[in-house]
């Protein structure tokens, strides 16, 4: 199990800001794959990975990175502080 | 070490520059810089900031932190609100503090620079025609090869 989080127009798109999520995805790709067979709406919020960022455990990470262990992944567009 | 603040209630640029100056030792510069809320030409109405609870503390920690070894700082303050703001309003700021002011002036601009495109913070803005996110800009990602 690990906690999927939504963010800004990621969590709009996708109607909740967080969940539990049962997978067997070995990378970040591979869960949105998963998620983006789920549904619509999870299609259309992760269509292109070029306009999403990833943080795996608090952390930013690249698409392409590995979940063994991990407990929280989070999917977001770039960021906009400051 | 840096003092970092995450929070939505408004703060007091000038009394947290005080004790911020008064908390130092060794140092003969200081540097703060706050960002405000664009009225946009009065379109704006309010500006919705979203963070990512946890994750936003840890990556301010990290960027101040690269500060830190990068320059000889005295200090550093990071104060970032979140949630509903007003134009006008306060969004944050920074303070550097060191012997010389070349290494404050740097470290407050290569903050600022990280603080905008890699701590997760995301704006809302509405007005009377239209809601829409902020999009990242291009020149921001390219400030970062700077450093």
């Amino acid at each position: 199990m690990i906690d999927v989080l939504y963010f800004a127009w990621v969590r709009e798109r996708i109607g909740i800001p967080k969940e539990r999520v049962e997978t067997g995805a070995a990378t970040v790709a591979e869960l949105v794959e998963e998620l983006r067979g789920r549904e619509e709406r999870y299609a259309l919020a992760l269509a292109d990975l070029s306009a999403l960022r990833v943080a795996v455990d608090q952390e930013l990470a690249e698409f392409d990175a590995p979940l063994a262990g991990a407990r929280e992944v989070a999917f977001f567009p770039p960021m906009t502080g400051g | 070490m840096a003092e970092i603040r995450v929070q939505e209630a408004p703060f007091d640029l000038g009394a947290e520059v005080n004790r911020f100056e008064a908390g130092l030792a060794g140092a003969g510069a200081v540097v703060s810089f706050a960002g405000l809320v664009r009225d946009e030409g009065g379109t704006l109405e309010a500006m919705e900031i979203e963070h990512y609870p946890g994750m936003t503390e840890r990556a301010i920690a990290g960027i101040a932190a690269e500060a830190e070894r990068r320059w000889a700082l005295a200090g550093c303050l990071v104060i970032h609100r979140h949630g509903r703001l007003a134009p006008g309003e306060r969004i944050m700021m920074v303070a550097t503090a060191a012997p010389h002011r070349a290494d404050a002036f740097q470290a407050a601009e290569f903050l600022m620079d990280y603080l905008k495109s890699r701590a997760p913070f995301w704006k809302k803005e509405s007005g009377a025609e239209r809601t829409a996110w902020v999009s990242a800009r291009d020149d921001d990602e390219a400030a970062l090869d700077r450093w």
